[in-house]
């Protein structure tokens, strides 16, 4: 039986007090709880906000995961281990030393995410029999305006070339014809008609100078997105720069940093985006050596949802999930190329192999 | 109007709470909207509409490069607010509703207000192409007239960031600057700038003999035509600074003249013998030259000059950091192996420095031969190019290049060389 601590009426005025103790059976108690929370509230909701107004059900939650998309990294095995690529909800974060790639992926998914027709590249890395457990929007019809993706690209240290921007389009774009020739020759192929330069300006690009401007950039963005519904990506290269040079107060840096993870992980979920972090690289000394490891310190560490870790083994470069709600810590190489961004070491067949 | 009434508000109150500033207390700032103008009052950023797109607008570039350098530095630190958006978006929302005395929901709009208006204005990467195509040569960059390098980095020494050469003494990085000055100097027509360089000589390597020698010598043609060497050398404009605050000063003076006086390229020749003595090698958290690597971006990037910087090389020292923490534990018994494989020498003044760097060529001497790599670019392929020194500056010997993978492109080697 339930000890009933006290019930209010509308007026909160005690109706019956704690001393009062009642004999009643499990139900009946919930009966009168559930009476008591309908008549306080003033509208009454179905299913899960019954209990907390804003809450998700796992269960409801598990069914959006499945329906969501994912841009791909175009290289086989960095999607493997990120479950498909980066995800479209989520703040991920990706950082290593000067030279490893990070301006790259942020290149990539800029142009990326305009041609998200996965299955396309895949097969197009040749392989043909890889599953990717993910659920295409149902919404895209099965050509290539895929999340019909503009991107927004922050650049703090004024490092973004548009050359590169380039050079990766075209090569996107030629490998879709080559792929669009091979395989659908019955169909017809309406998208041929995409130019390099059509992807380039679906990038907004913005410059930004000062902490003051980062943060007040990540509050725009809010409003910014709600009137450019296409947008389906937004990348900050970097997120460090501003915060790393003579922020003397730590414990303002900490705030303002956590401040920005925050609404950076409500633009993601609100909007279905994804943000994509690109972070420096510090020394840091524990258990008796130094290391690296990623700039902004520890708290930053625990802000972001997913991180990546760009580094060298030996001559080549790798990956790593360092952290992950929902992956396991795994590595993967990757290349740099320069008629592609990141393709996978192995993929390297020729484009006719399928 | 509600937004602007809060602006106002929020300045009311900041003003209050640390005092009256004297009109203008910072260079470049003009009212935060026009219908709110109180001149000689406050110091507000002014923005155009964000969302509008950016033509190319050099006026309101100007203007915030005159905050850029400064906007780093909290305003609290200073006892005078600079600028009401650095307050009021590094207050927390109770921090605000508590100052201004309002409600959350105000509070919430005109943060929201000012974000807008403090965010800069977009421009689509499309339009920065075109933009770059109509207005710069060879759409931002210049040439070095080494075949091979010049291809590799996509025409060459890119305009608006940060360029560095690293490598040991005496390899050839003051010849290949010498160089570069002299390019940017050349006439249009015969592929050169046509402008000013303004030549930052920190260790007194600067030879103007030298110079004109290898200008007779590339480029016959120009030199031998009378006034010509007068006029080339007296293109090139050399600074001694003898200490980091003079560096400083200097850095000051430049800006406001690079664009009077059409300076076309900015070459500062050992950058590490500045800051030598006055920076800790090791995880340490102040750099003292942070703030003139990014003042030294941001004259970069609107001035959209080609900007060069030489750089030394130091051993390694042994507590240096090149691994993560979660790589340890495989490379367990490679430790040997890697220790031998990495080089003795690195490039100075830090990995900060090395984030900040957009192209850096690494010049080495490996078993005789000297090899100038691209060792990070973001267009570029890893490739290494033998090279020497001679009458005529730097030459190459091979064009192609030899790819390396790995980071062994990044690796520094002086062994043997003449």
């Amino acid at each position: 039986s339930f000890m009933i601590v006290g019930v209010v009426d509308k007026g909160h005025k005690a109706v019956l007090k704690p001393e009062d103790k009642l004999k009643i059976s499990e139900n009946e108690a919930l009966e009168i709880l559930k009476a008591a929370s309908h008549g306080c509230r003033l509208d009454s909701f179905e299913g899960s906000h019954a209990i907390v107004n804003g809450a998700q059900t796992a269960w409801e939650m598990l069914h959006d995961e499945a329906m969501l998309t994912r841009i791909t990294t175009s290289c086989t095995d960095l999607d493997n281990i990120l479950g498909g690529g980066i995800s479209c909800k989520e703040v991920t974060e990706i950082g290593g030393v000067p030279g490893i790639g990070k301006t790259q992926f942020g290149y990539l998914f800029a142009i990326l995410d305009f041609c998200i027709n996965l299955e396309l590249l895949l097969l197009l890395r040749g392989n043909r029999n890889y599953r990717i457990q993910l659920a295409v929007n149902v919404q895209i019809p099965a050509d290539y305006g895929g999340l019909g993706g503009k991107a927004i690209y922050i650049d703090t240290e004024g490092s973004f070339m548009v050359e590169r921007a380039m050079q990766i389009a075209e090569a996107c774009i030629k490998d879709m014809l080559e792929y669009d020739g091979l395989l659908r020759k019955d169909s017809q192929t309406r998208h041929l008609k995409m130019q390099p330069k059509e992807l380039l300006g679906n990038i907004f690009y913005f410059r930004i100078c000062s902490y003051t401007e980062q943060i007040a950039m990540i509050n725009f963005l809010e409003k910014f997105v709600s009137e450019h519904k296409d947008v389906k990506v937004v990348i900050i290269d970097s997120i460090t720069l501003h915060f790393r040079q003579d922020f003397d107060d730590m414990a303002l840096r900490t705030r303002v940093l956590s401040g920005m993870a925050l609404k950076l992980m409500k633009l993601a979920k609100t909007f279905s985006l994804a943000v994509v972090l690109l972070n420096q690289v510090t020394t840091k000394y524990s258990e008796g050596s130094f290391h690296l490891s990623l700039a902004l310190g520890d708290s930053w560490s625990h802000a972001c949802t997913n991180r990546v870790i760009l580094y060298w083994n030996g001559n080549e470069r790798y990956a790593y999930i360092d952290k992950s709600p929902s992956l396991r810590s795994a590595s993967a190489p990757y290349s740099v190329l320069y008629n592609f961004a990141v393709l996978c070491n192995h993929a390297s067949r020729k484009l006719g192999e399928i | 109007m509600r937004g602007n009434f809060q602006i106002s508000r929020i300045e009311f109150l900041i003003t209050k709470k640390w005092g009256k500033r004297g009109g203008g207390g910072g260079e470049g700032c003009c009212p935060l909207n026009k219908d709110n103008n109180e001149p000689g009052d406050s110091t507000l950023i002014y923005r155009p509409e964000p969302g509008r797109k950016r033509l190319g607008g050099s006026e309101c570039t100007a203007e915030r490069e005159g905050r850029k350098a400064m906007a780093n530095k909290l305003i609290s630190e200073m006892g005078l607010p600079r600028s009401i958006a650095n307050d009021a978006l590094s207050l927390t929302e109770f921090e605000l509703m508590e100052l201004l005395d309002v409600n959350l929901k105000e509070v919430i709009s005109a943060v929201a207000h000012i974000s807008e208006i403090a965010c800069p204005p977009y421009q689509t990467a499309l339009s920065l192409l075109e933009q770059r195509i109509q207005v710069e040569y060879l759409a931002g960059h210049l040439p070095t007239r080494l075949e091979g390098l010049d291809a590799a980095l996509c025409g060459g020494i890119p305009f608006g960031v940060l360029t560095e050469l690293v490598g040991p003494a005496g390899i050839g990085k003051t010849q290949f600057c010498l160089k570069l000055s002299l390019l940017a100097s050349l006439p249009s027509s015969y592929g050169g700038l046509n402008g000013r360089v303004i030549y930052i000589d920190v260790e007194s390597k600067f030879s103007s003999r030298r110079m004109i020698e290898i200008g007779v010598n590339s480029f016959p043609e120009v030199f031998y035509m009378e006034g010509m060497v007068q006029e080339m050398a007296g293109r090139i404009l050399v600074l001694r600074p003898a200490s980091l605050s003079e560096f400083t000063e200097s850095l000051q003076q430049i800006k406001v003249s690079i664009l009077q006086n059409q300076v076309k390229l900015l070459v500062v020749d050992g950058m590490s013998a500045l800051v030598t003595g006055e920076f800790e090698q090791g995880p340490s958290r102040q750099h003292p030259f942070a703030w003139h690597i990014s003042f030294i971006k941001s004259l970069a990037e609107f001035s959209r000059i080609p900007v060069v910087m030489t750089n030394q090389v130091r051993s390694r020292s042994s507590d240096e950091a090149s691994r993560y923490s979660f790589q340890v534990q495989s490379k367990g018994d490679n430790i040997e192996e890697i220790t031998r494989s990495d080089s003795h020498l690195v490039a100075a003044l830090g990995i900060h420095w090395a984030h900040a760097v957009t192209v850096r060529l690494v010049l080495e001497a490996r078993s005789g031969h000297r090899f100038i790599k691209v060792a990070k670019s973001p267009i570029s392929p890893p490739l290494a190019f033998p090279f020497d020194v001679t009458s005529s500056g730097i030459i190459l010997l091979n064009n192609d290049g030899i790819e390396m993978a790995g980071p062994q492109i990044n690796t520094i080697h002086h062994q043997g060389s003449s």
